[in-house]
């Protein structure tokens, strides 16, 4: 039972699509088109490498780490923050297919990787806290309600091919 | 894991310091969240006549809780002692899953993102994400 998040736990059998009401795809789409990839990624990358510390076992290459302010200058862990916004990008714009659109991200991060999927909720909680101090009083309970819907079938389709 | 450093009860203090006076606000915001994104925390108040997010059942609900986040605030260096009498009444008559103390917690934390932006750093958010779940486990404590 992870621990240390509370995204919201979502099963998605292969036989079965996630069902998105309109509120929810023009939210999330909205959401995605307002924030800045290069500012939101890394800051919820540094965000999650510092509240949860143990998450940086994955980032041995990337250098310097030892303390919050390092973390957050580090070129590497800014490049990689970006790099995850894009790919969540691919998730917005194959809202109905997620699971598909992330089979290869999924074996990568298993198998190459070996990234725990319980990590991936940690760094999705600090990316809503990002989004929600962005968006200020517009991250309404409905639309975050929305975002961490999204995140959760994210979450779980990244974890979808470990064996 | 819940054990705070000198500097998490430094960080929590300061931090409180700035955001205390808007105490009832965050805790209501927490609160509607929580019963608009996780539903099913509804159950724990079937007895309340207005069940939406805003009511002033949930206001005064949200106020509730801060005030009790408040005083254990005050209380950090003993929480288990200091959240006794709290920890009775959630164990024996609330009954609250524990649960939902993580999912609640989150919530003050997705609040205090957005309503101070500037000073929810990521260092204050690690002292108070470990200060809630300190808190969350002096409550639980008389569970069983």
């Amino acid at each position: 039972m992870p621990e240390n998040s509370v995204s919201a736990d979502l099963q998605t059998g292969s036989d079965k699509m996630v069902e998105w009401t309109d509120f929810e795809r023009d939210t999330i789409k909205d959401i995605f088109s307002r924030i800045e990839y290069d500012v939101v990624g890394p800051a919820a990358l540094a965000r999650c490498l510092v509240v949860y510390p143990w998450t940086q076992r994955y980032f041995g290459g990337f250098g310097n780490l030892y303390n919050a302010a390092a973390i957050k200058g580090n070129p590497m862990v800014s490049k990689h923050g970006t790099t995850i916004m894009h790919s969540l990008d691919r998730a917005v714009k194959n809202l109905d297919d997620i699971e598909n659109t992330y089979t290869e991200l999924s074996v990568l991060h298993s198998e190459k990787l070996h990234v725990d999927p319980d990590n991936f909720k940690l760094l999705a909680d600090c990316l809503t806290i990002v989004v929600a101090a962005q968006l200020g009083k517009e991250f309404t309970g409905e639309v975050q309600a929305a975002f961490q819907k999204f995140l959760a079938v994210v979450v779980s389709s990244l974890g979808r091919q470990y064996h | 894991m819940t054990t705070l450093t000198a500097k998490d009860k430094q960080t929590v203090k300061a931090f409180w310091a700035k955001v205390s006076g808007k105490s009832e606000d965050i805790g209501a915001d927490a609160v509607a969240r929580m019963l608009v994104v996780y539903p099913q925390t509804k159950i724990y108040f079937s007895h309340w006549p207005d069940q939406s997010p805003n009511s002033p059942a949930a206001r005064k609900h949200g106020i509730t809780v801060m005030m009790g986040v408040g005083d254990a605030v005050t209380k950090m260096d003993d929480l288990k002692e200091g959240l006794k009498e709290l920890s009775q009444l959630h164990a024996f008559t609330l009954r609250v899953d524990p649960g939902n103390f993580k999912i609640l917690s989150h919530n003050i934390l997705v609040v205090m993102a957005v309503m101070f932006p500037t000073d929810f750093t990521p260092e204050v958010h690690v002292s108070l994400d470990k200060f809630l779940a300190a808190v969350s486990l002096a409550l639980s404590e008389k569970y069983r």
